[in-house]
């Protein structure tokens, strides 16, 4: 029986607003930070646009969708309740109201559109963006989101994602792949921020926006809470010194964008085992995600040519899945009663990977030819060749984001 | 009347300020300027790719002096900006037709 609790009511209120800043404006920084000085209000507006559209979806059939009941072949929910009309503010889903729960995942639907943005940075149309992040909102995130939170096939199967592993960060990632490799490569692909400060405050916003992200996905105010807190925190910070020594190994010294791009890969990978993982389980999860997203970042992302302009499938594709799959190795029963290898259950980690494998597989296919359909039918996602050396920002949005006046 | 431009490495800039206020020189124009020449370029890293930045900012401060001082504030100038190494920068000197002092309408030397 569900009954109300004002703190629990209380914390998921504060992680939502949380939530809500890692994309307006954590992302928007963290992106337009380390795009070119002509691209970066078109960067932050990518963020902007997305989860104001997204927010919208939500309302009018998005989180019946995604967590309507009954489900539809574990696909999808049954998308009855357009506008949340059948909702009212003091129906309690546990012990919180519905409407809390209804808006902090809103808040992570919206985030997960955000981060798409970061692939495809300088080279695609405004219409086109607007068109894609809507379409792909409804057929890629709403029935992903179901199959592991909402009932769908994949949490019937017991897969364990605590916070978005796979239905935010490997959804994402390989979306922003997906996209980048329709686009093409931009015209100089050089990755040298216009302002790394704006990008170091947007990864600091994220860095704390994590702490509700992770922090509420247990939808209460106690020890989990506390734990994904903790585990979060000790993961992002592991990760951001292995990368620094990476950086000292590779390329001589420390560096700011590497430290930052590590506490980021650190909590994309602890995202999905917050909830379930200890102490040293944290640790190792957050010390082996520098190395599988630096591999992405420095060796496969060249060797196979494609151009994630900001990283977002190194970082969060490549870290989400090694996260996903430690979640299956690390799972600690004394923290959540879900037990992964290490204790004794093997085949957590086949699930696991199922739940990877069908997150990649379905997101990068409809991405692919969704962006397909849309580079015939508006005659090119990309824009022209002279608004993108001349830059976005003043081609597309008549405005420039640094003025002497 | 000449104008004599100085491209300088930016944190040599207190020492030849010093210099130049140490001989009566206090009016110039200072912007900040990037460019190359045989420094050749900084290396940066991003991400673990390497970038050889060939655009290496600079200092440059414009001076309009009288003819006969021109050669008191180069000197000042290179006591100021000289590290013996490459990237120290150069002096350039142009003539000037004239100069005009908005507040009074001078002309000439007079308005230098």
């Amino acid at each position: 029986m569900d009954v109300f609790s004002a703190g629990d009511t209380a914390w998921v209120l504060i992680c939502t607003i949380l939530v809500i800043m890692m994309s307006i404006p954590a992302v928007a920084f963290f992106y337009g930070g380390l795009s070119k000085r002509k691209n970066v209000l078109n960067t932050m507006f990518l963020s902007f646009i997305a989860f104001a559209i997204f927010s919208v979806i939500w309302v009018v059939f998005g989180y019946s969708v995604a967590f309507g009941e009954p489900s539809l072949w574990g696909f999808i929910g049954q998308p009855g309740d357009f506008f949340l009309q059948s909702m009212g503010i003091n129906d309690l889903s546990g012990s919180i109201p519905t409407i809390l729960f209804v808006v902090f995942q809103l808040a992570f639907a919206g985030l997960t559109a955000a981060l798409v943005s970061g692939g495809l940075v300088g080279r695609m149309k405004t219409k086109a963006w607007v068109i894609f992040i809507t379409i792909w909102a409804i057929v890629v995130y709403l029935p992903i989101a179901h199959w592991v939170w909402g009932g769908g096939w994949l949490m019937n199967m017991g897969a364990l994602d605590f916070a978005g592993g796979t239905v935010v960060h490997i959804n994402s990632g390989i979306t922003a792949l997906a996209v980048a490799l329709v686009l093409g490569k931009r015209k100089d692909i050089s990755l040298i921020p216009h302002n790394l400060g704006y990008a170091v405050l947007g990864a600091g916003l994220l860095w704390v926006g994590w702490m509700g992200f992770n922090g509420g996905s247990g939808l209460g105010a106690n020890g989990l809470a506390a734990n994904a807190i903790l585990v979060s925190n000790i993961a992002a910070a592991i990760a951001l010194i292995v990368w620094c020594i990476l950086d000292t190994i590779i390329v001589g010294k420390p560096t700011v964008l590497g430290a930052i791009s590590g506490g980021v890969a650190g909590l994309v990978a602890i995202t999905p085992a917050a909830g379930f993982v200890d102490v040293p389980g944290a640790l190792v999860i957050g010390a082996v995600a520098p190395f599988v997203s630096y591999f992405a970042i420095y060796y496969l992302k060249p060797k196979l040519g494609y151009d994630d302009a900001l990283d977002v499938f190194g970082i969060h594709g490549m870290s989400g899945i090694w996260g996903a799959i430690a979640t299956g190795i690390f799972a600690a029963p004394a923290i959540n009663e879900a037990a992964g290898l290490l204790y004794g259950n093997p085949g957590q980690v086949w699930v696991q990977i199922v739940s990877v494998v069908a997150t990649l597989v379905y997101s990068f296919v409809i991405s692919y030819v969704l962006a397909k359909i849309l580079d015939k039918a508006l005659d090119g996602i990309r824009v022209k060749d002279s608004e993108e050396i001349t830059g976005l920002d003043t081609n597309l949005h008549e405005e420039s984001a640094y003025n002497f006046n | 009347m000449k104008s004599v431009v100085a491209i300088i490495r930016q944190e040599k800039y207190p020492d030849v300020k010093n210099a130049l206020t140490a001989i009566g020189c206090e009016g110039m124009n200072v912007s900040e300027v990037k460019g190359r020449g045989s420094q050749k370029g900084i290396k940066e890293s991003y991400r673990g790719s390497s970038y050889c930045i060939d655009l290496i900012p600079k200092t440059r401060i414009e001076i309009i002096v009288k003819d006969e001082g021109v050669d008191t504030i180069v000197n000042a100038i290179i006591e100021g900006a000289k590290t013996g190494n490459i990237g120290d920068g150069k002096i350039f000197i142009y003539p000037v037709d004239n100069v005009i002092r908005i507040r009074t309408g001078e002309e000439g030397d007079g308005a230098v």
